[in-house]
């Protein structure tokens, strides 16, 4: 792929029929029409309501439970504890096909005796009805006594501190990224300038809470209903209920919103159990409450920067120190851990860098996947650290990164060649002048700007050995079927596979069904996660479209009297190339198929580069198997009396390879600009001693429609992603770049760094008072 | 003995008769009817994902007690079109990309219909305000008020109220 100067961010002219317009997503019409049943909206004849009662300390033993008076309750049906499960545990699977030792993650179901977080489930309730539920689970009696806890992960590293597993230390993941010669780097530098940044716990926030409706079938199968982005986790959840794998079915559904929130299983094996145990229908569905409490966050991050740097702007040497709250359970820390280090530099050239990570057990809240995974806490730290570098020595914050930026075919942090085009500064320079002229406004407002730019991997782990599946037929009247297990969690995933198929195949949209997200039916397509849904599946799926298209074409050849290469197909017809009236309708040409028996259909798997883990002295390798670059400029008004912060423009320019459908790009563009801008400025989750004080969107203040600036998306398209046409993705890189650019505004506007995010009002004043003390 | 009455609901015109106690919202009482377009968030009136129209009013369904909701006329986001014949809200939402996960979008339907209902022809500031009850977490808002204004244009043309 060509990648000069002047093609980028243009748009060849590849005249794609389907790619991307913005075209209306084969969801859409059932969700504004109240017609799309999501997991919770199905029932079944006989259906038990399950509570859960959960511990109310963080850390603690349980010292006695008794269920005698809530199983009396009339209605109640069955109660599991920790003491009915004695051999059961939960992994943490790496869904897929790797043959990977998993990580040591198996926790308890139910509590047995250790209580390590807030919330910690305790019993499950089956009961006829959600009240009779309710009301035994205040009926259950237990006692527990305080032990001692751990909530600052630094103090959890402290000799002598509590150890939240009860053995070895608190240190769950432990990476090291050794590049060049970091001392020889700050011997070289002018100036060496290091700081310290703060991000928090973040919830997901999904509109539908956890839920999920499982029965026992008449081939003994666990068929569990339920809103997940992983319905690969069946097989955990048959280890974990002790049948085989091929006794537990998920069956997706549209997902109400993951963000991550939805990878690690969340109702799953508590539902199996009780339909094991009732013989009966289970429904389970989370309060709002409930939600806040029981699935884990997304990890909070101390982030060291020190970065040696020349008069005239050159990076010399970076040393970075990561410690990350991985709360109680092991969950995908380390995975998040070994994103922050890969992406720990940025999109810059660093020929010697040192990069120290840490995740670490305390009693808070376990923190696992969250749209950014690690990525977007680097950026968080790295964006802001460039800005304080100019300003130290002096030099514009986008010359500074002019000077640093990484260009395409130059190595990253693990000395890894991004495959694709790297188009960072066109990005950065595209949003920034995007902001246009500066709003005015009178004391006690100050305007400030901000830009950030980043890189974000899009596939999961390539040592994972990442494949997924997709198959793709046509019926007998021309139209097409897709299959595929991928879960769609509202970025259109399944649409997306639709608009490949009828891309390669010449159908229009509307005659494209797509089934997907069911383990028993639906080929394995991996997980919705990780930026992968349109690499991995989308990938397959035009595979399988290809093939299809291949005999197709040898059919309609021979119908229409010319080369195979000669024909191509369009507005469901196939035609011959240059003399489009020789042509024959779908339906015709896959009757003449069919009469000669020609399979018009085909099951494809799309592989992932396989690698090798990284070297884990120096942390060098292959981690992913692409990068996406981008940038986010924002202008903001800041109330110096108050501290309020309003975001007045939001600038989004990502290279996201190729757009399958604009709309939605725009869209996750857009809604990854208010999940960072929430975190940057109100999302604030507060704990004491591990209990959650804001459990409820109250408390927990999500970004409105009064907080939100109308975005605006500049979209460039390089072609150079491994994806399907060029495509590379963006549901988590439309987030990672957001809250440092919102941060590099608030300094701007009003002289001062918040070092610790979310920039409430009472830290902005805090910071701007301290400002004053010291002049 | 939990107190429970029969209680008749006219929703989408249609009558639809039911047994609730008396601490049974018209939230769950819609859904044990059927309704499930009407979509559960918080159950305390933060989330705005319940929303119906009583009586024309956008209201939280989570905050009305059933027995309150008796003789008045209900609509969901059913209620106001299909697939085959969408009200232009309905038609807007899906044709900007408003709708990403969607579970929010059967409310905030709702709260665009009870705004345009009042002020046919709105600006910015008041599309914000009337869906300042309703949070999203797909879509950071911005297509939601393209959509409304879609609509809103749309529904002008036409010259009347649908």
């Amino acid at each position: 792929m060509s990648t000069t100067r002047d093609d980028r961010g243009s748009a060849p002219n590849v005249g794609y029929r389907q790619i991307g317009r913005p075209l209306t997503r084969t969801d859409a019409p059932g969700k504004v029409t109240g017609r799309t049943l999501y997991a919770g909206d199905y029932s079944m004849p006989g259906m038990l309501h399950v509570k859960i009662v959960r511990a109310d300390l963080a850390s603690a033993r349980l010292v006695r439970i008794d269920v005698s008076r809530a199983r009396a309750l009339a209605g109640v049906e069955c109660i599991l504890t920790g003491a009915d499960l004695p051999d059961r545990t939960a992994a943490t699977d790496i869904p897929g096909q790797t043959g990977r030792k998993r990580l040591n993650t198996d926790q308890q179901i139910l509590v047995k005796e250790r209580i390590r977080y807030f919330g910690e489930p305790l019993a499950l309730i089956a009961a006829q009805s959600r009240d009779i539920a309710e009301q035994a689970a205040e009926l259950v009696e237990f006692d527990l006594e305080p032990l001692p806890g751990v909530y600052d992960p630094e103090e959890a590293l402290k000799p002598g501190a509590p150890l939240v597993s009860g053995s070895g230390d608190n240190v769950v993941a432990e990476y090291r990224i050794r590049k060049g010669d970091v001392d020889a780097g700050f011997g070289a530098a002018d100036v060496v300038v290091e700081r310290t940044y703060r991000t928090p716990f973040q919830e997901h926030a999904f509109l539908e809470p956890e839920v999920g409706l499982a029965w026992i079938d008449e081939n003994e199968v666990v068929n569990i209903r339920v809103s997940t982005q992983v319905i690969e986790h069946f097989r955990t959840i048959a280890e974990a209920i002790g049948v085989p794998h091929n006794k537990v079915r998920i069956l997706g559904a549209l997902v109400g919103g993951g963000f991550g929130g939805k990878e690690d299983m969340t109702v799953e094996i508590y539902l199996a159990l009780l339909a094991q145990r009732t013989r009966r229908p289970v429904r389970l569905e989370y309060s709002r409450e409930d939600s806040f409490v029981g699935h884990g966050k997304r990890h909070p991050f101390k982030l060291t920067y020190r970065t040696g740097v020349t008069r005239d702007g050159r990076i010399t040497a970076l040393r970075i120190s990561a410690i990350a709250d991985s709360g109680a359970y092991v969950f995908l820390s380390p995975y998040v851990l070994l994103y922050c280090a890969v992406a720990s530099p940025g999109p810059y050239r660093i020929d010697n860098l040192d990069f120290h990570g840490r995740a670490v057990a305390t009693n808070n809240m376990y923190t696992s996947a969250f749209r950014g995974f690690g990525g977007m806490q680097a950026c968080a730290a790295y964006e802001q650290q460039m800005d304080e570098v100019a300003k130290v020595i002096g030099m514009d914050r986008i010359e500074f990164r002019r000077r640093n930026f990484l260009r395409t075919g130059e190595s990253i942090s693990t000395g890894f060649v991004p495959p694709s085009a790297i188009w960072t500064e066109e990005c950065v320079d595209r949003a920034w002048a995007a902001l246009g002229e500066p709003t005015r406004v009178a004391y006690p407002l100050k305007i400030g700007r901000g830009v950030a730019a980043y890189l974000q991997s899009y596939g999961r782990l390539t040592f994972l050995h990442d494949t997924s599946e997709a198959w793709v037929g046509v019926e007998m009247d021309g139209t097409v079927v897709v299959r595929s297990g991928v879960t769609d969690i509202g970025a259109g995933q399944a649409s997306a596979l639709g608009q490949i198929a009828a891309e390669v195949l010449g159908v229009t949209l509307d005659n494209v069904v797509i089934y997907n997200s069911d383990s028993a039916v639906t080929p394995l397509a991996g997980t919705t996660t990780a930026t992968r849904a349109l690499y991995m599946t989308g990938n397959a799926a035009k595979l399988a479209a290809e093939a299809v298209r291949k005999r197709l074409a040898a059919g309609a050849a021979q119908e229409l009297g010319v080369a195979a290469d000669q024909v191509d197909f369009g507005d469901n017809r196939v035609f011959v190339v240059h003399e489009p009236a020789r042509s024959m309708a779908m339906i015709d040409l896959v009757r003449a198929c069919a009469a000669r028996g020609i399979h018009r259909s085909e099951l494809a798997i799309f592989r992932a580069p396989f690698s090798d883990p990284l070297d884990p002295q120096t942390g060098q390798g292959q981690a992913h198997p692409d990068y996406v670059f981008g940038a986010q400029a924002v202008e903001v008004a800041v109330d110096v009396e108050t501290g309020e912060v309003t975001v007045l423009r939001s600038v989004a320019a990502h290279d996201v390879g190729q757009c399958v459908n604009r709309a939605a790009v725009e869209g996750q563009i857009e809604g990854g600009t208010q999940n960072g801008q929430g975190f940057a400025l109100s999302e604030e989750m507060l704990y004491h001693e591990g209990r959650l004080l804001t459990p409820s969107f109250s408390e927990y203040l999500m970004p409105t429609s009064m907080d939100m600036p109308k975005v605006q998306s500049i979209i460039l398209e390089s072609r150079s992603g491994v994806g399907p046409f060029g495509a590379k993705g963006i549901g988590e890189p439309a987030l990672t770049p957001v809250a440092p650019a919102i941060a590099n505004a608030v300094a701007d506007a009003i002289g001062v760094r918040v070092f610790e995010l979310p920039m409430t009002p009472e830290r902005v004043v805090r910071a701007i008072q301290e400002m004053e003390r010291q002049i | 003995m939990v107190q429970e009455k029969q209680v008749t609901l006219s929703v989408n015109g249609r009558s639809r008769t039911g047994r609730f106690p008396a601490h049974r919202t018209l939230l769950e009482a819609l859904r044990e009817l059927g309704h499930t377009e009407v979509k559960c968030g918080c159950e305390k009136g933060d989330c705005g994902a319940c929303a119906v129209l009583v009586d024309g009013k956008a209201v939280d369904s989570c905050l009305t007690l059933v027995w309150t909701a008796e003789g008045r006329a209900i609509t969901t986001v059913v209620g106001l079109g299909n697939a085959q014949s969408p009200h232009p809200l309905q038609k807007a939402f899906a044709e900007s990309g408003a709708a990403q996960c969607g579970y929010c979008i059967p409310g905030m339907v709702i709260a665009a219909k009870s705004l345009l209902d009042r002020n046919p022809d709105p600006g910015e500031e008041d599309v914000r305000i009337a869906l300042s009850g309703n949070l999203c977490r797909c879509t950071g808002y911005t297509k939601i008020f393209e959509a409304v204004s879609t609509a809103a244009a749309a529904l002008r043309e036409e010259g009347g109220v649908r």
